[in-house]
């Protein structure tokens, strides 16, 4: 188990550097000159655009640039964003937390809702309620995301006024962050409606960031299941007499798992691509749309940083995903 | 420990809550993020609305609801004879504001002004780069090294600005929000402490609210600053929802989330003016589109073949299809609501046999032509590729052919410039401090040749005129000026002018006291809710 995780991560540097290249020099790929956005429709003069891009080293060779840049992470310095003028790890660890808290939320609704889902259509496969339901799940992973969430706030917020449209807790609350984690703060502060309130802004924006994975872990469940039910030692957990529960809930599902398992963990991926879209549209301020707003400044420090950032939360967990394999299947030992 | 410590005190303010509720709290749906709190270090409309307006003055400040620079901190001013030398008397008793991370022990002084404005004009200064980065885009932009020779302190009281050259805009643009006036007591505080990049994230003014927090592309608040020397404000607490979406934002108002959204979506204006919860304000903007002619290049070099083309030009159109009727087809190189607007200057009429007929007198046929449409919304154009199709269709109708071409917004406004780009290009303007300057000699002037004049037209009699004006502190001979100027532009038609487009305001029935900018900007010092 120890030499596997030690493998892993020599894998890990290598990928790690492997990222940090890309992303340095496909943002750089993209037309568009940073310092040029700076001044928009006023056009800056030859010397001054020459005299920022030296401020900001970005006259020199792109070699250097990226090995001086990598030189600043492997220090934990991840640079300073052009617009803001503020360190890029700082203001990341900042709006981190509301992408994992909006995320959490999210994968826990569609592992609750996707895993039943899949085992009940499996078991009653080919009935009405298998069809609806991966027809559901079809529609929900065709599903634009800006529309979807739209089309949720106009209905829930606008016209039932049962959730508020966007935020991540009433204005009335006011405390300082303590963990970033709205829900967690909101407790620690004691003040009352403050929990409920944090919780009702995280409904809407969780429902729709869950929907694709939803829909791709029910679709993942249910194969997986079908598969696993077809298997001799299932016919004969039958045979023996045991109850249906005790077929499908251990025996079948634990197998089913290993596949379901993979799939939540590469969601995590898709998730915090899922969040830009979603953030963006609640005004969730997390770290997918603080890096589509820096996109579209080219603000060339904010989007490598980030980008390296989420790269190697990804790939950690990849390998935590990894590690529970064995603990899911104990056959698979690392 | 200091979390631990901020925990304990928010729970111990806990029985002090229902004061809070109690609070008028106005909250604001503005459109995104401030860059920083140092407004001279930005150039974005949404960072001057969370940052110079609320929280600090200028020397000088525009009358609510027009572009005419009236006192600030500055009670009076005295301009020289040659136009060199400005005087301004600084009013006193006025406070920096108190806030948790600083008290000031001493009240607004000419040092502030020296401070503030000095470190954007002079490199060696010891705060011309206190941050990583850190540049004075708009006093380059309106040439502050260059045109500020000494900015000296006659008393404390008393602060004296000598200029290189007259420049008449120059009133308007020390009321403009980059020129804020900070405080240096804080300021040396901060460099004592070795935290200098502060004064961009904690910022003490003079203004009308005070900061209390921000937190980062959520949420920022504000609490009103009851020694404000202008008059305490009616609201006490002023909070920005950072709402990126014109239509959530809508959606924030409806459900009374906020009392005011900033850039509803056209398409939203009508069924925002039904709702009877909802009141519209509406102005025309400080703004213009338009379409630059190559005049460098054959045969846009030909005045004629410029004006037969504007003929062409269904203005109406783009304004119904892009705008949905929030905008006017525009005459004027600048905007009506500003002064020196010549209203005696009539538009090239929209007449396509005219039009035919003055390509051929020219003797141009079956002329090609690239059309540029920006990849990106503004303000004075919504849509340019849309627009650009109409006017695709207009010019097909006088047989001439259009290819559209568009770049990403960086690259667009580089090639733009180029003097050798071919065809014509949409783009647009903002006015920034309500000057006619700020537009004819900015866009139009032949020093911008190669620069912002995108139709690389230099008339020399069009330049003495503006040139002149700039250097005139007599507005209405400037007025003169500029209404002569525009004359010349006509005639000439370096561009086709499109549109001016209207800004529209939304905000609750019950809210009072809010001006609409001209300059668009969002103020809220005078509002006031209705409980």
């Amino acid at each position: 188990m120890f030499g596997f995780l030690l493998r892993r991560l020599a894998v890990l540097i290598p990928t790690f550097i492997g990222v940090s290249i890309i992303a340095f020099s496909f943002i750089r790929l993209l037309p568009g000159d940073p310092v040029a956005l700076l001044s928009g429709e006023r056009v800056m003069s030859p010397e001054r655009h020459a005299q920022i891009s030296a401020q900001l080293g970005m006259d020199r060779p792109m070699v250097i640039q990226y090995f001086d840049y990598l030189g600043g992470v492997l220090t934990g310095d991840f640079g300073t964003s052009i617009v803001s003028k503020k360190p890029v790890l700082d203001q990341f660890l900042t709006l981190f937390p509301a992408t994992v808290e909006l995320s959490f939320c999210a994968i826990i609704i569609a592992v609750a809702l996707g895993i039943p889902a899949g085992i009940i259509a499996a078991v009653k496969r080919g009935s009405i309620f298998d069809q609806g339901l991966m027809g559901i799940a079809l529609v929900g992973y065709s599903m634009p995301i800006f529309w979807w969430g739209l089309l949720l706030i106009i209905l829930f917020s606008g016209i039932l006024q049962w959730f508020p449209v966007t935020g991540r807790i009433s204005l009335m609350f006011y405390f300082p962050q303590v963990t970033g984690f709205m829900l967690i703060d909101s407790l620690i502060s004691g003040q009352k409606g403050a929990f409920a309130s944090a919780l009702s802004h995280l409904a809407l924006p969780s429902i729709v960031l869950s929907t694709i994975p939803l829909a791709v872990i029910a679709r993942q469940t249910r194969s997986a299941m079908l598969e696993v039910l077809s298997e001799d030692y299932v016919r004969t957990a039958r045979a023996k007499g045991l109850s249906p529960f005790r077929v499908i809930g251990i025996h079948a599902l634990r197998n089913a798992m290993i596949p379901v398992v993979t799939t939540v963990g590469l969601q995590v991926g898709v998730m915090l691509a899922g969040a830009i879209l979603t953030e963006t549209i609640f005004s969730w301020p997390g770290i997918g749309k603080w890096i589509l707003d820096s996109v579209f400044r080219r603000d060339y420090a904010v989007i490598q940083g980030g980008l390296l950032l989420i790269a190697a939360i990804i790939m950690t967990v990849n390998l935590i995903v990894d590690l529970l394999y064995g603990l899911v299947n104990p056959r698979i030992r690392h | 420990m200091k979390r631990a410590l901020i925990a304990a005190l928010a729970l111990a303010a806990l029985p002090m809550l229902p004061t809070v509720a109690a609070a008028k709290t106005f909250v604001f749906c503005s459109e995104g993020s401030p860059e920083g709190f140092d407004p001279g270090l930005y150039t974005a409309g949404t960072t001057f609305d969370a940052s110079g307006h609320p929280i600090y003055s200028r020397l000088l400040e525009f009358k609510p609801g027009t572009t005419q620079p009236e006192a600030g901190l500055a009670e009076s001013w005295e301009i020289s004879e040659d136009g060199t030398v400005y005087t301004f008397k600084l009013r006193k008793g006025v406070k920096f504001q108190t806030t948790d991370f600083f008290t000031p022990t001493r009240e607004f002084n000419a040092d502030d002004v020296i401070f503030s404005i000095g470190r954007m004009i002079d490199e060696k200064n010891a705060w011309n780069k206190y941050i990583t980065g850190g540049t004075w885009e708009y006093a380059e932009g309106m040439g502050f090294p260059k045109l500020i020779k000494s900015i000296d302190k006659v008393d404390d009281l008393t602060v004296k600005f000598t200029l290189n050259r007259p420049e008449a805009p120059f009133l308007a643009n020390i009321a403009m929000p980059f020129a804020s006036i900070l405080s240096k007591e804080y300021a040396d505080s901060l460099e004592k402490a070795g935290t200098k990049e502060q004064l961009n994230q904690q910022p003490v003014g003079t203004g009308p609210f005070t900061f209390v927090a921000y937190q980062q592309d959520a949420i920022i608040r504000y609490k009103k600053n009851a020694d404000y020397w202008g008059g305490a404000p009616k609201i006490d607490d002023l909070v920005f929802a950072i709402t990126t979406d014109a239509a959530v934002r809508y959606q924030k108002l409806k459900a009374g989330e906020c009392h005011l959204m900033p850039y509803p979506n056209a398409a939203d204006v009508q069924a925002m003016k039904a709702d009877e919860n909802l009141q519209v304000l509406e102005q025309e903007g400080l703004n213009i589109a338009y379409l630059a002619y190559n005049t460098t290049q054959a045969p846009f070099d030909k005045p004629e073949v410029r004006i037969a083309l504007n003929k062409a030009i269904n203005k109406q159109a783009i304004v119904d299809a892009v705008f949905q009727g929030m905008a006017t087809p525009a005459t004027n190189p600048i905007p009506p609501t500003m002064w020196s607007y010549n209203n005696d200057v009539k538009d090239d009429s929209y007449d396509l046999d005219a039009a035919k007929k003055m390509l051929a007198d020219a003797g141009v046929k079956d002329l090609s032509m690239k059309v540029w449409a920006m990849p990106v919304s503004r303000p004075y154009m919504l849509n340019a590729r849309r627009a650009a199709e109409i006017i695709q269709d207009d010019f097909a109708k006088i047989g001439v052919k259009v290819e559209i071409v568009s770049y990403e917004w960086a690259e667009y406004l580089s090639r733009s410039k180029a003097k050798d780009r071919d065809g014509a290009a949409i783009l647009g303007w903002t006015g920034d401090n309500g000057d006619p300057d700020n537009f004819l000699d900015t866009l139009l002037g032949c020093d911008a040749v190669g620069g912002n004049n995108r139709a690389q037209w230099c008339n020399q009699e069009f330049d003495a005129l503006v040139k002149k004006a700039k250097s005139t502190s007599d507005q209405a001979e400037r007025t003169k000026l500029y209404e002569q100027a525009q004359v010349i532009f006509k005639k000439d038609a370096p561009w086709a002018t499109l549109d001016h487009s209207l800004s529209v305001v939304p905000m609750r029935k019950g809210v009072t006291g809010f001006t609409q900018s001209p300059l668009g900007d969002f103020t809220f010092e005078a509002v006031d809710i209705a409980e």
